[in-house]
Order: structure tokens, then C-alpha cells, then sequence
């Protein structure tokens, strides 16, 4: 049991990266962006066909991100300059990169196994894989929430943040909202393609279908942190998204723990979340109640 | 107003304690009892489909026949993805941490995510057209490692002389697979070479899932004379949408495996999945008994390929079969 949740820990952790990047685009830019379910399978690819031909992983995966960005910048140029409503741009691109990923990779499946990936120094030092991805993932998240702590803090990190906030605001203030929300979709995408290759080479292959359904996924994990690990501020708020994706990943391993018929899967697992999203309210409902239980009125 | 949605809440509430105790308590029974007396089995399945359910029944049925019977001296923990590539590395974590004694992987996904978090317990794959391109194992005849199983390649090139045998009358075939299963681009590269080297030639079209596949077979069956499509996850679930189109078109369909002619394609001549999921399980029975190792079993192959035909489409297209064959003519609809 302990090493499920632990896999399930581990697993969260190179979530939380991607949960991080759909968190830029939907909290801070306001955008629905889809082009993630295309650019975290665009990371998968990228990572996977670059070790695959030799390239030293860490390599490999920096090449990912910048891939990632590109996605982004693709979907940003869609978005801000010809116009296209920002849910379909989105589409658009991840439609597109679905072409473009079985192009990297030459084919659907690419294997990693018994490939030196970023994880194999850790683990050549005795390390169990489970703790190598979560030491690895833990060292990943924490640097990239402090890097986007402090971007999000410089001049250009705020004309992003307000571009979402108020873009006539923004714009009054003399801020090119186009440049700040591609600006946005870069790093967001950036993020998930880095993500991606993380989980690719944790899994030990990558998948042309790996993408379908990561939005749900990310989505889910940043309300989920939101609602139970709060929003006080920017910093809380990036580490309650980390937290949330893992908490997104425990919950589908008690699911699986529980040993449901396998076709019941996702109801309970939509269940499940539902239950933990409501918690808020259930708290609010059950705050009145001891009131009057200790006489108060209501 | 505001008592009702109270009560409202706590129906809700009370409701999702109820589900989620039943599911709690099923487990009970179902888990984790005598797991340190007998062999635990754990089943990885991708993602639900006639042919890898087949194949799960019948690699059950093999241990059955050998004295193995689930909740009697073996446990069996099946898990299924549901298609969520994402969930193959929690499920694969959950056979690990209960130290099972054996995993059968049901597709490459699947048998990719186990392999690369053990590399002890022992796994046997089925319902996987290439080891080696998977990297599962280090060659088909000996794999080396604790992976080996049964693959699930048709007889490519029989297929295709069928559907000459079939339709001596095609010149152009038309290949339709799905560009993202890399089982299907597999055999649709060895279908090509098959008919480029009977001097006929082909034309493919490809699909990313099933919403393509009305467009896809509508453009194919006006370039081809016949089709050719493997075995492959999409078409085997939108056999019925290509038959509607192929019966107005009279286009005959040779398809990887029988249960896609028992739902729309004309002929086969395949595997079948519950057969190579025994054959799985008889490899299973081996290495419970401790007589054999994945290490040194070579990955095998299915044995014996039997013909499909579907009497009803044949009869649509107005196609007579040959008299040699039409002893395999199965009356689905």
C-alpha cells in the first residue's frame, strides 16, 4: 500500500510540472488551451526519438521543453495575430502536432526500456526507480516554482498576470497584451512538453496516444489544488497545484487499490474527485450546524 | 429554501459514503486474502476490446485446465487501464508493491509500463505484434530478460493471397489502418510488400480514431477494388461503419481477425485471440511450476490460422466463394 501511494507520489510530482503549465494558461492568461494534449505527447517524442538515436538525456529533455515552447508559440501567433478564437487555436495546433509527433518519432510507440534516461545516474547510485522519479520530480517542481515565483514577480512577469487580469487595463498601461499572452502559452507549453518527456521516460516509452486526455487531467489537478490546498498567494498557489496533481494520482491508485470492476473506473474516479472538490462546501454546510448545536442561531 | 439544499447535501453526502464503502468492502473479498500461501497472477489489460478480452479468457481457461483456479490455489488481480496510458504506471506499481508472482500484460502499452518497473517478477505479454521493436525483449528466439509471451502477427501474406484468391479480378488494394497504433502500421508496411510483390498496387488511407473512418473508407473504396485492413483497435470497433459503405460500393474487405468479419469484413484468415491468450497461459502454468524462465523462452508465435468468411456480406457484394472454402462461411449478421 505505502508503495502505491509512494508511485503515486512520483508520478504526481512530473504532473504537477504539466499542472503548473495548463495553471499559466487557464488562472493567470484566462485561456482554455488545448494545444497541451498535443504538446505533452510533443515532449513524449522529442525526448523518447532523441535518446532512442543516442542523445544524452538531460539534452534530450531541454530539447523537449524548447519543442514544447514552440507549440505554444504556434498556438500564441494563431491566437494574437490571425485572430482565431483562443479555444480553437488551441485545437488547431494540437491537431496539427499530432502529425507532427508520429513525423519525430517514425512511428506510434517508441520503447525506452534498458535506455540510460535522465533518472539512470540516481538509480546507478542504488536508488529504487520510484525514488529516483521522486526525488527527480521533486527537485524539478520545486526549481521550476521557484524560477516562475520570481519571473512572475519581475516587470514582464506582472504585464503577463495583468494581461489576464484586465486586458484593457493592461493595454492602458502601455502593455502589448498580444506578446504577453503567446509570452504565456510558450512557457505553458514549454512546461508540458517538459512534463511530457518526464513521464516518457519514467514509463519507459512513448505514445503518439499519450496526450488524450492530459487537459482533463490538468484541469482537474488545479482545481483540485486550489479547492484543498488553497490560493492565499501566488507562492501557495503554485505549490497547492503541485500538490493537487499528486493528489489527482492518489486518488486513481485508492481507486485502483480498491480493486473496482475495471470498467467502473472512471465513474469512480469522477466521483471521487467530485467528492473532494465539494469538500469546501461540505465545510461551509457543517460550520452552521455546529453553531446550533452549540446553541448559536441560524 | 435553504433546509432543502441542506438536505439535498446530506442525501448526496451520505450517498457517496454508501458507493465508496461498497467499493471499499468488495475488495475485501476480492483482494488480498491467502495472498501469502498461493501464486498471485496479476492482469494488466490496455484497454477493453472483444480481441484482448478473448485473449484474458483464454489465458485464464489454460490455467484453469492446468489445476490453477482463481480464489482456489492462484489469486488473480485484474486491472485495465481503460486506455489511460497514464494509469498503466499506477497499475504496474499497485503488481509490484504486492509482489505478485507473474504478470500477463494484455498489449504493448501495457507489457512497456510493467516491464519498465521490474525487471524480477516475471511477465508474459500477449496480444503484441513485435517484441523486439518494443524492446521487451533483446531477440524473439531467446529474450534474456524476464519478459516473454506470444505474439499476436497474422499471416500478412496469406491474408493477401486470400484476397486474391477472393477477388482475382483486384488490381489496386486499398490498405486502411490507424497512423497512431504501431501494430497496424507494422502490418500495413508488410501488406504492402505482399502486394507489390503479386505486381498489384495499393493505395492506403490512414485514420487518427473512429470519427475518421467514414471519410477515410468512402475515399478509399473509390480509388481500390478491394481492401485489406489488420487488426487494429479503431476498425475492429468501426467494422460496421466500413461494411455500410463497402456494401453500396460492393468492394470486398479482407480484415486481420475473425471478429472483425463477424462484424462486417468479408474474410479472414487469422488467429484467434482466445487461442493465443491459452497459449499464453500455458507458457504461464510453465513458469508457476518453476520448470521454465522468460529469460530463455522464445516468444511464440500462434500456431495454427483459420479461415472466416461472412456469408451474409459475400452475398451483398455478390461475391461467390470458391467451393474449398466455403466450409469456414460463418452466418453472423
Amino acid at each position: 500500500m505505502f508503495e502505491i501511494i509512494l508511485g503515486a507520489i512520483s508520478l504526481g510530482l512530473l504532473w504537477a510540472i504539466m499542472t503548473i503549465g495548463v495553471y499559466i494558461t487557464y488562472r493567470i492568461l484566462d485561456i482554455a488551451d488545448l494545444t497541451v494534449e498535443g504538446s505533452i505527447a510533443m515532449g513524449a517524442a522529442i525526448a523518447a526519438f532523441s535518446i532512442f538515436n543516442g542523445m544524452n538525456p538531460f539534452i534530450a529533455t531541454c530539447l523537449a521543453f524548447v519543442g514544447g515552447m514552440l507549440a505554444g508559440l504556434v498556438t500564441g501567433i494563431l491566437h494574437t495575430k490571425l485572430k482565431i478564437p483562443a479555444l480553437l487555436a488551441g485545437i488547431l495546433t494540437m491537431i496539427a502536432l499530432y502529425s507532427v509527433n508520429l513525423r519525430i518519432m517514425g512511428k506510434a510507440n517508441l520503447s525506452l526500456l534498458r535506455i540510460d534516461t535522465v533518472f539512470t545516474p540516481l538509480e546507478n547510485l542504488g536508488l529504487s526507480p520510484t525514488n529516483v522519479v521522486m526525488l527527480f520530480g521533486f527537485i524539478s517542481v520545486m526549481a521550476i516554482v521557484g524560477l516562475l515565483y520570481w519571473f512572475f514577480g519581475t516587470e514582464i512577469g506582472c504585464a503577463i498576470r495583468a494581461t489576464g487580469d484586465n486586458p484593457q487595463m493592461a493595454r492602458a498601461q502601455g502593455i502589448n497584451t498580444n506578446n504577453m499572452i503567446i509570452l504565456g502559452l510558450v512557457i505553458s507549453n514549454g512546461l508540458v512538453a517538459l512534463s511530457g518527456s518526464l513521464i516518457a521516460q519514467s514509463q519507459s516509452f512513448a505514445d503518439i496516444q499519450m496526450g488524450i486526455g492530459s487537459i482533463v487531467i490538468g484541469l482537474a489537478s488545479v482545481i483540485i489544488g486550489e479547492v484543498i490546498f488553497g490560493t492565499r498567494n501566488f507562492f501557495n498557489c503554485l505549490i497547492s497545484l503541485a500538490l493537487g496533481a499528486i493528489t489527482y494520482r492518489i486518488i486513481i491508485a485508492l481507486v485502483l487499490k480498491m480493486g473496482m470492476p475495471a470498467n467502473d473506473l472512471k465513474l469512480f474516479t469522477a466521483i471521487t474527485v467530485a467528492i473532494a472538490l465539494s469538500l469546501p462546501v461540505f465545510k461551509s454546510y457543517l460550520r452552521p450546524l455546529k453553531k446550533s448545536m452549540n446553541g448559536g442561531d441560524l | 429554501m435553504k433546509k432543502h439544499g441542506k438536505k439535498l447535501m446530506t442525501a448526496v453526502l451520505v450517498a457517496a459514503v454508501i458507493v465508496l464503502g461498497a467499493g471499499c468492502s468488495s475488495s475485501g473479498t476480492s483482494g488480498t486474502k491467502e495472498e501469502s500461501k498461493n501464486a498471485t497472477i496479476g492482469i494488466v489489460q490496455y484497454v477493453d476490446h472483444v480481441a484482448l478480452d478473448a485473449a484474458r479468457e483464454g489465458f485464464v481457461t489454460a490455467l484453469a485446465d492446468n489445476g490453477y483456479t482463481d480464489g482456489d490455489n492462484i489469486t488473480l488481480d485484474i486491472q485495465n487501464s481503460q486506455g489511460d496510458q497514464s494509469n498503466l504506471s499506477t497499475i504496474s506499481d499497485r503488481f509490484v508493491s504486492n509482489k505478485v508472482d507473474l504478470v500477463l500484460a494484455i498489449a504493448t502499452p501495457a507489457a512497456q509500463a510493467i516491464a519498465g518497473k521490474t525487471t524480477e517478477i516475471p511477465i508474459l505479454g500477449t496480444a503484441i505484434t513485435d517484441y523486439e521493436a518494443a524492446r521487451l525483449v533483446k531477440t524473439n528466439e531467446e529474450p534474456g530478460g524476464n519478459v516473454s509471451g506470444t505474439t499476436d502477427m497474422n499471416p500478412i501474406k496469406e491474408q493477401i493471397d486470400l484476397l486474391v484468391k477472393l477477388v482475382p479480378t483486384a488490381k489496386t488494394v486499398g490498405v486502411l489502418y490507424t497512423s497512431g497504433e504501431d501494430n497496424s502500421i507494422i502490418q500495413a508496411k508488410m501488406a504492402k510488400e505482399a502486394i507489390e510483390k503479386l505486381g498489384l498496387n495499393y493505395v492506403e488511407v490512414t485514420v487518427t480514431n473512429s470519427n475518421d473512418v467514414q471519410q477515410a473508407t468512402q475515399s478509399i473504396v473509390s480509388q481500390c477494388d478491394a481492401i485489406y485492413i489488420p487488426t487494429d483497435n479503431v476498425f475492429a470497433s468501426a467494422m460496421p461503419q466500413v461494411q455500410s459503405i463497402t456494401s453500396q460500393s460492393k468492394t470486398p474487405v479482407i480484415c486481420g481477425e475473425s471478429g472483425m468479419v463477424e462484424s462486417g469484413g468479408l474474410a479472414t484468415l487469422g488467429i484467434s485471440y482466445s487461442d493465443l491468450g491459452y497459449q499464453t497461459g500455458l507458457m504461464a502454468v510453465k513458469i508457476l511450476k518453476g520448470e521454465a524462465e522468460p529469460a530463455t523462452m522464445p516468444i511464440e508465435a500462434a500456431t495454427k490460422f483459420e479461415y472466416a468468411i461472412n456469408g451474409a456480406v459475400a452475398e451483398e457484394i455478390g461475391l461467390t466463394i470458391p467451393s474449398d472454402l466455403s466450409q469456414y462461411v460463418i452466418t453472423a449478421k
